[in-house]
Protein backbone atom coordinates (compact mmCIF):
# COMPACT_ATOMS: atom_id res chain seq x y z
CA UNK A 1 0.00 0.00 0.00
CA UNK A 2 2.77 2.26 1.04
CA UNK A 3 4.72 1.45 -1.67
CA UNK A 4 2.13 1.84 -3.85
CA UNK A 5 1.82 5.70 -2.72
CA UNK A 6 5.22 6.22 -3.04
CA UNK A 7 4.94 4.56 -6.63
CA UNK A 8 2.43 6.95 -7.70
CA UNK A 9 4.01 10.19 -6.33
CA UNK A 10 6.86 9.19 -7.67
CA UNK A 11 5.57 9.07 -11.12
CA UNK A 12 3.15 12.46 -10.64
CA UNK A 13 6.75 14.28 -9.61
CA UNK A 14 8.56 12.66 -12.91
CA UNK A 15 5.68 13.41 -15.27
CA UNK A 16 5.52 17.12 -13.42
CA UNK A 17 9.04 17.39 -14.33
CA UNK A 18 8.58 16.85 -18.27
CA UNK A 19 6.02 19.85 -18.03
CA UNK A 20 7.34 23.07 -19.01
CA UNK A 21 8.58 24.33 -15.32
CA UNK A 22 6.08 26.94 -14.53
CA UNK A 23 6.51 29.46 -12.04
CA UNK A 24 2.80 28.33 -10.29
CA UNK A 25 3.86 24.74 -10.96
CA UNK A 26 6.99 24.84 -9.08
CA UNK A 27 5.47 27.02 -6.00
CA UNK A 28 2.17 24.56 -5.88
CA UNK A 29 4.95 21.62 -5.68
CA UNK A 30 6.77 22.64 -2.68
CA UNK A 31 4.24 23.48 -0.89
CA UNK A 32 3.05 19.59 -1.94
CA UNK A 33 6.14 18.72 -0.65
CA UNK A 34 5.82 20.14 2.85
CA UNK A 35 2.30 19.09 3.47
CA UNK A 36 3.52 15.75 1.93
CA UNK A 37 6.02 15.97 4.83
CA UNK A 38 3.49 16.83 7.81
CA UNK A 39 1.10 14.42 6.73
CA UNK A 40 4.07 11.59 6.84
CA UNK A 41 5.17 13.07 10.06
CA UNK A 42 1.57 12.41 11.71
CA UNK A 43 1.73 9.20 10.44
CA UNK A 44 4.40 8.39 11.27
CA UNK A 45 3.85 9.27 15.13
CA UNK A 46 1.47 6.89 15.73
CA UNK A 47 3.38 3.89 14.14
CA UNK A 48 5.96 5.19 15.82
CA UNK A 49 4.50 5.16 19.12
CA UNK A 50 2.58 1.29 18.62
CA UNK A 51 6.46 0.24 18.07
CA UNK A 52 7.35 1.67 21.29
CA UNK A 53 4.49 -0.03 22.93
CA UNK A 54 5.37 -3.48 21.22
CA UNK A 55 9.27 -2.97 21.98
CA UNK A 56 9.07 -1.67 25.72
CA UNK A 57 6.28 -4.89 26.42
CA UNK A 58 7.82 -7.67 24.91
CA UNK A 59 11.19 -6.41 25.61
CA UNK A 60 10.55 -6.54 29.15
CA UNK A 61 8.44 -9.09 29.77
CA UNK A 62 9.23 -11.76 27.22
CA UNK A 63 12.67 -12.65 28.70
CA UNK A 64 11.41 -13.25 32.32
CA UNK A 65 8.43 -15.42 30.77
CA UNK A 66 11.60 -17.66 29.00
CA UNK A 67 13.58 -17.08 32.33
CA UNK A 68 10.62 -18.48 34.60
CA UNK A 69 9.52 -21.28 31.81
CA UNK A 70 6.94 -20.39 29.61
CA UNK A 71 4.78 -22.83 30.82
CA UNK A 72 5.16 -22.37 34.35
CA UNK A 73 4.10 -19.01 33.75
CA UNK A 74 1.26 -19.60 31.29
CA UNK A 75 -0.64 -22.55 33.20
CA UNK A 76 1.28 -22.06 36.65
CA UNK A 77 -2.44 -21.58 38.84
CA UNK A 78 -0.51 -20.00 41.86
CA UNK A 79 0.24 -16.13 41.89
CA UNK A 80 2.00 -14.20 44.73
CA UNK A 81 5.25 -12.83 45.14
CA UNK A 82 7.14 -15.08 44.74
CA UNK A 83 5.18 -17.61 42.27
CA UNK A 84 3.78 -16.36 38.96
CA UNK A 85 1.21 -18.29 37.37
CA UNK A 86 -1.19 -16.43 35.34
CA UNK A 87 -3.49 -19.49 34.53
CA UNK A 88 -6.40 -18.31 37.03
CA UNK A 89 -6.18 -14.68 35.37
CA UNK A 90 -6.17 -15.53 32.04
CA UNK A 91 -9.64 -17.83 32.85
CA UNK A 92 -10.55 -14.87 34.77
CA UNK A 93 -10.31 -12.91 31.38
CA UNK A 94 -11.69 -15.20 29.07
CA UNK A 95 -14.94 -15.75 31.43
CA UNK A 96 -15.73 -12.80 31.78
CA UNK A 97 -15.56 -11.63 28.26
CA UNK A 98 -17.50 -14.44 27.30
CA UNK A 99 -20.35 -13.90 30.11
CA UNK A 100 -20.29 -10.20 29.03
CA UNK A 101 -20.75 -10.94 25.12
CA UNK A 102 -23.12 -13.83 26.24
CA UNK A 103 -25.00 -11.18 28.15
CA UNK A 104 -24.45 -7.80 25.80
CA UNK A 105 -24.38 -9.35 22.57
CA UNK A 106 -27.90 -10.48 21.88
CA UNK A 107 -29.70 -7.50 23.94
CA UNK A 108 -27.09 -5.23 21.79
CA UNK A 109 -28.07 -6.99 18.03
CA UNK A 110 -31.76 -6.16 19.04
CA UNK A 111 -31.39 -3.09 20.56
CA UNK A 112 -29.95 -2.37 17.24
CA UNK A 113 -32.54 -3.69 14.86
CA UNK A 114 -34.96 -2.08 16.96
CA UNK A 115 -32.97 1.13 16.39
CA UNK A 116 -33.10 0.28 12.49
CA UNK A 117 -35.62 -0.90 11.99
CA UNK A 118 -38.82 -0.51 14.50
CA UNK A 119 -37.91 2.57 16.46
CA UNK A 120 -40.56 5.56 16.20
CA UNK A 121 -38.45 8.75 14.67
CA UNK A 122 -39.75 10.67 17.95
CA UNK A 123 -38.16 7.75 20.31
CA UNK A 124 -34.95 7.28 17.95
CA UNK A 125 -33.95 10.86 18.43
CA UNK A 126 -33.52 10.63 21.84
CA UNK A 127 -31.84 6.76 21.75
CA UNK A 128 -29.40 7.52 19.30
CA UNK A 129 -27.60 10.13 21.25
CA UNK A 130 -28.22 8.45 24.44
CA UNK A 131 -26.11 5.44 23.06
CA UNK A 132 -24.04 7.38 21.96
CA UNK A 133 -23.45 8.78 25.87
CA UNK A 134 -23.34 6.12 26.90
CA UNK A 135 -19.69 5.13 24.85
CA UNK A 136 -18.95 8.46 26.78
CA UNK A 137 -19.32 7.63 30.10
CA UNK A 138 -15.77 7.48 32.05
CA UNK A 139 -15.24 3.67 32.93
CA UNK A 140 -14.99 4.75 36.52
CA UNK A 141 -18.18 5.73 36.47
CA UNK A 142 -19.13 2.76 35.11
CA UNK A 143 -17.25 1.08 37.56
CA UNK A 144 -19.08 2.83 40.90
CA UNK A 145 -22.50 2.36 39.46
CA UNK A 146 -21.66 -1.35 39.36
CA UNK A 147 -20.26 -1.05 43.00
CA UNK A 148 -23.29 0.33 44.23
CA UNK A 149 -26.28 -1.19 42.28
CA UNK A 150 -24.94 -4.62 41.21
CA UNK A 151 -23.09 -5.54 43.60
CA UNK A 152 -25.11 -5.14 46.78
CA UNK A 153 -27.81 -7.03 44.71
CA UNK A 154 -25.91 -10.20 44.20
CA UNK A 155 -24.43 -9.77 47.78
CA UNK A 156 -28.43 -9.97 48.57
CA UNK A 157 -29.51 -12.13 46.29
CA UNK A 158 -26.83 -15.25 46.17
CA UNK A 159 -24.91 -14.47 49.66
CA UNK A 160 -21.22 -14.18 49.67
CA UNK A 161 -19.27 -10.65 48.73
CA UNK A 162 -20.62 -9.78 46.03
CA UNK A 163 -17.73 -8.40 44.39
CA UNK A 164 -17.89 -11.49 41.75
CA UNK A 165 -17.30 -12.98 38.37
CA UNK A 166 -20.90 -12.42 38.11
CA UNK A 167 -20.49 -8.33 38.87
CA UNK A 168 -18.04 -8.09 36.52
CA UNK A 169 -20.05 -10.17 34.04
CA UNK A 170 -23.12 -7.40 34.54
CA UNK A 171 -20.98 -4.56 34.18
CA UNK A 172 -18.86 -5.85 31.28
CA UNK A 173 -22.31 -6.82 29.25
CA UNK A 174 -23.41 -3.14 30.08
CA UNK A 175 -19.92 -1.63 29.09
CA UNK A 176 -19.55 -3.03 25.25
CA UNK A 177 -23.54 -2.02 24.84
CA UNK A 178 -22.34 0.80 22.91
CA UNK A 179 -20.05 -0.25 20.67
CA UNK A 180 -22.22 -3.78 19.57
CA UNK A 181 -25.38 -1.13 19.37
CA UNK A 182 -23.77 1.39 17.19
CA UNK A 183 -21.77 -1.37 14.73
CA UNK A 184 -24.45 -3.81 14.27
CA UNK A 185 -27.13 -0.70 13.23
CA UNK A 186 -24.25 0.51 10.87
CA UNK A 187 -24.26 -2.71 9.48
CA UNK A 188 -27.82 -2.83 9.21
CA UNK A 189 -28.76 0.34 8.08
CA UNK A 190 -26.06 0.02 5.15
CA UNK A 191 -27.87 -3.20 4.04
CA UNK A 192 -29.42 -2.14 0.28
CA UNK A 193 -33.09 -1.24 0.97
CA UNK A 194 -34.01 -3.25 -2.23
CA UNK A 195 -33.51 -6.22 -0.51
CA UNK A 196 -36.19 -5.17 2.00
CA UNK A 197 -38.45 -4.47 -0.97
CA UNK A 198 -37.64 -7.79 -2.82
CA UNK A 199 -38.84 -9.56 0.22
CA UNK A 200 -41.37 -7.92 1.12
CA UNK A 201 -42.60 -8.06 -2.58
CA UNK A 202 -42.57 -12.09 -2.27
CA UNK A 203 -45.40 -11.65 0.60
CA UNK A 204 -42.98 -11.92 3.70
CA UNK A 205 -44.03 -9.56 6.21
CA UNK A 206 -41.59 -6.81 7.16
CA UNK A 207 -40.70 -8.65 10.29
CA UNK A 208 -39.80 -11.64 8.49
CA UNK A 209 -37.61 -9.65 5.94
CA UNK A 210 -35.80 -7.92 8.67
CA UNK A 211 -34.79 -11.06 10.49
CA UNK A 212 -34.56 -13.53 7.44
CA UNK A 213 -33.09 -10.71 4.98
CA UNK A 214 -31.55 -8.18 6.15
CA UNK A 215 -29.46 -8.93 9.16
CA UNK A 216 -28.16 -12.31 7.70
CA UNK A 217 -26.71 -9.41 5.15
CA UNK A 218 -25.59 -7.49 7.86
CA UNK A 219 -24.13 -10.66 9.67
CA UNK A 220 -20.39 -9.58 8.78
CA UNK A 221 -20.28 -6.18 10.35
CA UNK A 222 -22.71 -7.34 13.46
CA UNK A 223 -19.88 -9.76 13.71
CA UNK A 224 -17.07 -7.35 13.70
CA UNK A 225 -19.85 -5.62 16.27
CA UNK A 226 -19.20 -8.32 18.64
CA UNK A 227 -15.47 -8.91 17.95
CA UNK A 228 -15.00 -5.31 18.93
CA UNK A 229 -16.76 -5.81 22.30
CA UNK A 230 -15.13 -8.61 23.04
CA UNK A 231 -12.04 -6.47 22.73
CA UNK A 232 -13.34 -3.78 24.81
CA UNK A 233 -14.14 -6.36 27.73
CA UNK A 234 -10.73 -7.68 27.37
CA UNK A 235 -9.25 -4.58 27.68
CA UNK A 236 -11.37 -2.81 30.16
CA UNK A 237 -9.24 -2.32 33.59
CA UNK A 238 -10.72 0.03 36.16
CA UNK A 239 -14.48 -0.41 36.20
CA UNK A 240 -13.89 -4.42 36.61
CA UNK A 241 -11.35 -3.84 39.17
CA UNK A 242 -14.22 -2.08 41.96
CA UNK A 243 -16.17 -5.21 41.40
CA UNK A 244 -14.49 -8.52 40.43
CA UNK A 245 -13.07 -9.00 43.62
CA UNK A 246 -9.54 -9.33 42.65
CA UNK A 247 -8.56 -12.61 44.38
CA UNK A 248 -5.95 -14.38 42.02
CA UNK A 249 -7.11 -17.62 42.73
CA UNK A 250 -8.75 -20.39 40.10
CA UNK A 251 -12.33 -18.92 38.94
CA UNK A 252 -14.36 -21.36 41.67
CA UNK A 253 -17.84 -19.95 40.74
CA UNK A 254 -20.21 -17.09 39.21
CA UNK A 255 -20.63 -15.52 43.24
CA UNK A 256 -16.77 -15.76 43.93
CA UNK A 257 -13.98 -13.35 43.54
CA UNK A 258 -12.21 -12.93 40.27
CA UNK A 259 -8.73 -11.30 38.70
CA UNK A 260 -8.86 -10.63 35.25
CA UNK A 261 -5.33 -10.19 33.06
CA UNK A 262 -5.79 -6.09 33.25
CA UNK A 263 -6.49 -5.93 36.90
CA UNK A 264 -3.89 -8.11 37.71
CA UNK A 265 -1.32 -5.33 36.45
CA UNK A 266 -3.35 -2.59 37.98
CA UNK A 267 -3.62 -3.94 41.55
CA UNK A 268 0.05 -5.02 41.70
CA UNK A 269 2.18 -2.54 39.66
CA UNK A 270 2.15 0.42 42.53
CA UNK A 271 4.78 -1.92 44.88
CA UNK A 272 5.98 -4.56 42.25
CA UNK A 273 9.95 -4.62 41.62
CA UNK A 274 12.35 -7.44 40.13
CA UNK A 275 11.09 -10.67 38.86
CA UNK A 276 7.50 -9.57 39.88
CA UNK A 277 7.93 -5.97 37.95
CA UNK A 278 8.83 -8.27 34.90
CA UNK A 279 6.15 -10.56 35.47
CA UNK A 280 2.93 -7.78 35.16
CA UNK A 281 4.95 -6.57 32.23
CA UNK A 282 4.46 -10.23 30.67
CA UNK A 283 0.97 -10.01 32.02
CA UNK A 284 0.70 -7.77 29.35
CA UNK A 285 2.80 -9.52 26.77
CA UNK A 286 -0.27 -11.85 27.30
CA UNK A 287 -3.23 -9.41 27.17
CA UNK A 288 -1.38 -7.84 23.78
CA UNK A 289 -1.78 -10.92 22.30
CA UNK A 290 -5.44 -11.53 23.05
CA UNK A 291 -6.12 -8.11 21.27
CA UNK A 292 -4.14 -8.89 18.35
CA UNK A 293 -5.96 -12.54 18.01
CA UNK A 294 -9.03 -9.94 17.91
CA UNK A 295 -7.81 -7.85 16.45
CA UNK A 296 -6.81 -10.07 13.54
CA UNK A 297 -10.15 -11.66 13.46
CA UNK A 298 -11.31 -8.32 12.85
CA UNK A 299 -10.08 -7.37 9.49
CA UNK A 300 -10.21 -11.04 8.17
CA UNK A 301 -13.82 -10.43 8.76
CA UNK A 302 -13.75 -6.75 7.08
CA UNK A 303 -12.09 -8.03 4.19
CA UNK A 304 -14.45 -10.60 3.77
CA UNK A 305 -17.18 -8.06 4.36
CA UNK A 306 -15.28 -6.04 1.29
CA UNK A 307 -15.61 -8.80 -0.80
CA UNK B 1 -63.21 -15.23 -22.95
CA UNK B 2 -61.06 -12.27 -21.82
CA UNK B 3 -61.37 -12.37 -18.28
CA UNK B 4 -60.49 -8.87 -16.41
CA UNK B 5 -58.03 -9.58 -13.80
CA UNK B 6 -57.11 -5.87 -12.62
CA UNK B 7 -59.73 -3.15 -12.63
CA UNK B 8 -58.45 0.50 -11.22
CA UNK B 9 -60.44 3.40 -11.03
CA UNK B 10 -60.07 7.20 -10.56
CA UNK B 11 -57.10 6.24 -8.38
CA UNK B 12 -55.42 9.57 -6.87
CA UNK B 13 -52.12 8.90 -5.37
CA UNK B 14 -50.19 11.95 -3.31
CA UNK B 15 -46.80 11.53 -2.08
CA UNK B 16 -46.74 14.04 0.59
CA UNK B 17 -48.35 17.27 -1.28
CA UNK B 18 -47.21 16.34 -4.71
CA UNK B 19 -50.05 14.63 -6.55
CA UNK B 20 -49.05 11.69 -8.58
CA UNK B 21 -51.58 10.43 -10.18
CA UNK B 22 -54.67 12.40 -11.42
CA UNK B 23 -57.49 9.55 -11.23
CA UNK B 24 -56.40 6.62 -13.19
CA UNK B 25 -58.62 4.12 -14.95
CA UNK B 26 -56.89 0.90 -16.15
CA UNK B 27 -58.07 -2.45 -17.57
CA UNK B 28 -55.54 -5.21 -17.24
CA UNK B 29 -56.64 -8.60 -18.22
CA UNK B 30 -55.73 -12.08 -17.77
CA UNK B 31 -52.95 -13.70 -19.69
CA UNK B 32 -51.68 -10.74 -21.59
CA UNK B 33 -48.79 -8.55 -21.48
CA UNK B 34 -50.08 -4.66 -20.24
CA UNK B 35 -46.70 -2.30 -21.23
CA UNK B 36 -46.84 1.27 -19.21
CA UNK B 37 -45.06 3.39 -21.25
CA UNK B 38 -44.62 7.16 -21.34
CA UNK B 39 -41.95 9.80 -20.05
CA UNK B 40 -40.41 9.38 -16.70
CA UNK B 41 -42.00 10.87 -13.78
CA UNK B 42 -45.27 10.36 -15.41
CA UNK B 43 -46.56 7.80 -13.06
CA UNK B 44 -46.00 4.53 -14.68
CA UNK B 45 -43.67 3.07 -11.78
CA UNK B 46 -46.36 4.75 -9.12
CA UNK B 47 -49.47 2.99 -10.49
CA UNK B 48 -47.13 -0.21 -10.96
CA UNK B 49 -46.18 -0.18 -6.85
CA UNK B 50 -49.73 0.34 -5.93
CA UNK B 51 -51.32 -3.26 -7.50
CA UNK B 52 -49.12 -5.03 -5.21
CA UNK B 53 -49.26 -2.22 -2.18
CA UNK B 54 -45.71 -1.82 -2.49
CA UNK B 55 -46.90 2.00 -2.20
CA UNK B 56 -47.94 1.32 1.36
CA UNK B 57 -43.85 1.43 2.17
CA UNK B 58 -43.46 4.63 0.63
CA UNK B 59 -43.96 7.68 3.89
CA UNK B 60 -46.25 10.22 2.91
CA UNK B 61 -47.91 8.08 0.51
CA UNK B 62 -51.83 8.64 0.52
CA UNK B 63 -53.90 6.84 -2.07
CA UNK B 64 -57.89 7.25 -3.02
CA UNK B 65 -60.55 5.43 -5.87
CA UNK B 66 -59.85 1.64 -5.75
CA UNK B 67 -57.99 -0.96 -7.43
CA UNK B 68 -60.04 -4.24 -8.08
CA UNK B 69 -58.11 -7.60 -8.29
CA UNK B 70 -60.95 -10.35 -9.50
CA UNK B 71 -63.63 -8.27 -8.49
CA UNK B 72 -62.18 -7.39 -4.52
CA UNK B 73 -60.50 -3.99 -4.25
CA UNK B 74 -57.29 -4.66 -2.55
CA UNK B 75 -57.32 -1.35 -0.72
CA UNK B 76 -60.06 -2.33 1.49
CA UNK B 77 -59.35 -3.55 5.10
CA UNK B 78 -59.75 -7.10 5.30
CA UNK B 79 -57.13 -7.56 2.54
CA UNK B 80 -54.11 -9.50 3.82
CA UNK B 81 -51.40 -7.71 2.81
CA UNK B 82 -48.57 -10.92 2.38
CA UNK B 83 -51.40 -12.77 0.74
CA UNK B 84 -52.05 -9.76 -1.72
CA UNK B 85 -48.27 -9.64 -2.34
CA UNK B 86 -47.76 -13.15 -3.29
CA UNK B 87 -50.57 -13.14 -5.52
CA UNK B 88 -49.16 -9.84 -7.26
CA UNK B 89 -45.42 -10.87 -7.64
CA UNK B 90 -42.73 -8.43 -8.40
CA UNK B 91 -39.53 -7.47 -10.36
CA UNK B 92 -37.70 -4.49 -10.11
CA UNK B 93 -35.77 -2.31 -12.29
CA UNK B 94 -32.40 -3.58 -10.05
CA UNK B 95 -32.00 -7.06 -10.19
CA UNK B 96 -32.07 -7.24 -6.17
CA UNK B 97 -31.11 -11.18 -5.55
CA UNK B 98 -30.96 -11.55 -1.77
CA UNK B 99 -27.34 -11.79 -0.13
CA UNK B 100 -27.72 -15.80 -0.68
CA UNK B 101 -27.11 -18.80 -2.75
CA UNK B 102 -29.43 -19.31 -5.66
CA UNK B 103 -31.40 -22.12 -3.91
CA UNK B 104 -31.78 -20.22 -0.63
CA UNK B 105 -33.10 -16.94 -2.90
CA UNK B 106 -35.73 -19.27 -4.97
CA UNK B 107 -36.67 -21.37 -1.77
CA UNK B 108 -37.36 -17.87 0.27
CA UNK B 109 -40.66 -17.42 -0.97
CA UNK B 110 -42.04 -20.73 -0.74
CA UNK B 111 -40.41 -21.13 2.92
CA UNK B 112 -42.32 -17.35 3.94
CA UNK B 113 -45.53 -19.62 2.98
CA UNK B 114 -45.03 -22.40 4.85
CA UNK B 115 -43.47 -24.95 2.55
CA UNK B 116 -40.50 -26.72 4.64
CA UNK B 117 -39.88 -29.96 3.18
CA UNK B 118 -36.56 -30.14 1.18
CA UNK B 119 -38.22 -32.67 -1.83
CA UNK B 120 -40.96 -30.20 -2.18
CA UNK B 121 -38.71 -27.10 -2.17
CA UNK B 122 -36.56 -28.73 -4.40
CA UNK B 123 -39.07 -29.52 -6.98
CA UNK B 124 -40.49 -25.89 -6.62
CA UNK B 125 -36.80 -24.54 -7.22
CA UNK B 126 -36.24 -26.40 -10.07
CA UNK B 127 -39.40 -25.66 -11.62
CA UNK B 128 -39.29 -21.89 -11.21
CA UNK B 129 -35.90 -21.84 -12.35
CA UNK B 130 -36.74 -23.46 -15.25
CA UNK B 131 -39.99 -21.45 -15.93
CA UNK B 132 -37.39 -18.43 -15.85
CA UNK B 133 -35.68 -20.31 -18.50
CA UNK B 134 -32.10 -19.81 -16.21
CA UNK B 135 -32.10 -23.48 -15.41
CA UNK B 136 -29.63 -24.90 -17.50
CA UNK B 137 -27.43 -21.97 -16.79
CA UNK B 138 -27.05 -22.29 -12.58
CA UNK B 139 -28.13 -26.06 -12.15
CA UNK B 140 -24.74 -26.73 -11.29
CA UNK B 141 -23.80 -24.56 -8.76
CA UNK B 142 -27.44 -23.64 -7.02
CA UNK B 143 -25.29 -23.30 -4.22
CA UNK B 144 -23.41 -20.32 -4.99
CA UNK B 145 -23.95 -16.59 -3.70
CA UNK B 146 -26.46 -15.47 -6.32
CA UNK B 147 -24.76 -12.28 -6.41
CA UNK B 148 -21.64 -13.73 -8.23
CA UNK B 149 -23.48 -14.51 -10.86
CA UNK B 150 -24.35 -11.94 -14.55
CA UNK B 151 -26.83 -8.78 -14.41
CA UNK B 152 -28.83 -10.71 -16.77
CA UNK B 153 -28.60 -13.78 -14.93
CA UNK B 154 -29.77 -11.85 -11.52
CA UNK B 155 -33.01 -10.63 -13.03
CA UNK B 156 -33.41 -13.90 -14.02
CA UNK B 157 -32.89 -15.57 -11.09
CA UNK B 158 -35.71 -12.10 -9.70
CA UNK B 159 -38.36 -13.61 -11.90
CA UNK B 160 -37.73 -17.18 -10.74
CA UNK B 161 -37.93 -16.20 -7.62
CA UNK B 162 -40.77 -13.93 -8.14
CA UNK B 163 -43.00 -17.43 -9.87
CA UNK B 164 -41.62 -19.29 -7.07
CA UNK B 165 -44.72 -18.48 -4.72
CA UNK B 166 -46.80 -18.81 -7.76
CA UNK B 167 -48.33 -15.41 -7.96
CA UNK B 168 -50.86 -15.05 -10.78
CA UNK B 169 -49.63 -11.56 -11.62
CA UNK B 170 -46.41 -10.39 -12.28
CA UNK B 171 -45.30 -6.69 -12.07
CA UNK B 172 -42.24 -5.87 -13.97
CA UNK B 173 -41.02 -2.36 -13.29
CA UNK B 174 -38.45 -1.70 -15.95
CA UNK B 175 -36.49 -5.41 -15.65
CA UNK B 176 -34.63 -4.88 -18.40
CA UNK B 177 -32.87 -1.33 -18.18
CA UNK B 178 -30.34 -2.03 -16.17
CA UNK B 179 -29.57 -5.09 -18.51
CA UNK B 180 -27.49 -5.13 -22.05
CA UNK B 181 -29.33 -5.96 -25.36
CA UNK B 182 -28.39 -9.87 -24.81
CA UNK B 183 -30.35 -10.55 -21.41
CA UNK B 184 -33.10 -7.91 -22.35
CA UNK B 185 -33.95 -10.16 -24.97
CA UNK B 186 -33.90 -12.96 -23.14
CA UNK B 187 -36.05 -11.92 -20.25
CA UNK B 188 -38.01 -10.21 -23.08
CA UNK B 189 -38.62 -14.11 -24.59
CA UNK B 190 -39.19 -15.09 -21.84
CA UNK B 191 -42.02 -12.79 -20.27
CA UNK B 192 -44.08 -13.97 -23.98
CA UNK B 193 -43.55 -17.46 -22.63
CA UNK B 194 -44.90 -16.34 -19.13
CA UNK B 195 -48.22 -15.03 -20.27
CA UNK B 196 -49.23 -18.36 -20.54
CA UNK B 197 -49.40 -18.67 -17.19
CA UNK B 198 -50.10 -15.15 -15.84
CA UNK B 199 -51.30 -11.98 -16.15
CA UNK B 200 -48.19 -9.14 -16.87
CA UNK B 201 -48.00 -5.93 -16.10
CA UNK B 202 -44.81 -4.04 -17.47
CA UNK B 203 -43.02 -0.57 -17.44
CA UNK B 204 -41.11 0.06 -19.99
CA UNK B 205 -38.71 2.91 -21.10
CA UNK B 206 -38.33 1.30 -24.22
CA UNK B 207 -41.13 1.50 -26.86
CA UNK B 208 -39.66 -0.92 -29.39
CA UNK B 209 -40.28 -3.38 -26.34
CA UNK B 210 -43.76 -2.27 -25.88
CA UNK B 211 -44.09 -2.79 -29.42
CA UNK B 212 -42.46 -5.87 -29.27
CA UNK B 213 -44.01 -7.96 -26.38
CA UNK B 214 -47.07 -6.60 -25.13
CA UNK B 215 -50.51 -7.09 -26.10
CA UNK B 216 -52.35 -3.82 -24.42
CA UNK B 217 -50.51 -0.50 -23.79
CA UNK B 218 -51.18 2.45 -21.38
CA UNK B 219 -49.70 5.77 -22.12
CA UNK B 220 -48.98 7.54 -19.28
CA UNK B 221 -48.30 11.50 -19.27
CA UNK B 222 -47.55 13.65 -16.21
CA UNK B 223 -49.88 11.60 -13.76
CA UNK B 224 -52.72 10.44 -16.27
CA UNK B 225 -53.52 7.57 -18.52
CA UNK B 226 -53.68 9.52 -21.95
CA UNK B 227 -54.82 6.34 -23.91
CA UNK B 228 -54.92 2.91 -23.80
CA UNK B 229 -55.37 0.25 -26.29
CA UNK B 230 -54.28 -3.28 -27.59
CA UNK B 231 -50.84 -2.20 -28.52
CA UNK B 232 -50.84 -2.25 -32.20
CA UNK B 233 -53.86 0.12 -32.16
CA UNK B 234 -51.94 2.30 -30.43
CA UNK B 235 -49.15 2.22 -32.32
CA UNK B 236 -50.33 2.28 -35.73
CA UNK B 237 -53.25 4.30 -35.34
CA UNK B 238 -53.07 6.06 -31.53
CA UNK B 239 -56.35 7.96 -31.00
CA UNK B 240 -54.74 11.09 -29.06
CA UNK B 241 -52.49 13.75 -30.57
CA UNK B 242 -50.22 13.40 -27.24
CA UNK B 243 -49.55 9.60 -27.93
CA UNK B 244 -48.85 10.25 -31.56
CA UNK B 245 -45.86 12.72 -30.66
CA UNK B 246 -45.13 10.44 -28.40
CA UNK B 247 -44.59 7.45 -30.21
CA UNK B 248 -43.36 9.04 -33.23
CA UNK B 249 -40.33 10.53 -31.18
CA UNK B 250 -41.65 14.19 -30.99
CA UNK B 251 -40.85 14.43 -27.03
CA UNK B 252 -40.12 12.37 -24.24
Amino acid sequence: MDNLRQGTIKEAKAKANRQPPFKKAAKGNLAEKIMHGVFLLAAFTSIFSLVLIVIFIFTNGLPMMVEYGLADFIFGQTWNQTTFGLLPMILGSVLVTLGAVSIGVPIGVMTAIFMAEFCPKKLYAFLKPAVNLMAGIPSIVYGFFALRIIVPQIRQLFGGPGNSMLAAIMLLSIMILPTVISLSESAIRSVPRSYFSGSVALGASPERSIFSVLVPAAKSGIFSSIVLGVGRAIGETMAVVMVAGNQPLMPRGLTQGIRTLTTNIVMEMAYASGQHRDALVATGVVLFIFIMIINTTFLIMKSKEAK
Amino acid sequence: MLNQKIKVRDLKLWYGKFEALHGVDLDIYENEITAFIGPSGCGKSTLIKTLNRMNDLVENCRIEGSVELDGKNIYSKKVELNELRKRVGMVFQQPNPFPKSIYDNIAFGPRTHGIKKKNELDEIVEKSLRQAAIWDEVKDHLDRNALSISGGQQQRICIARALAVEPDVLLMDEPTSALDPISTAKIEELVMELKEDYTIVMVTHNMQQASRISDRTAFFLNGDIIEQDMTRQLFTNPKEEQTDNYISGRFG
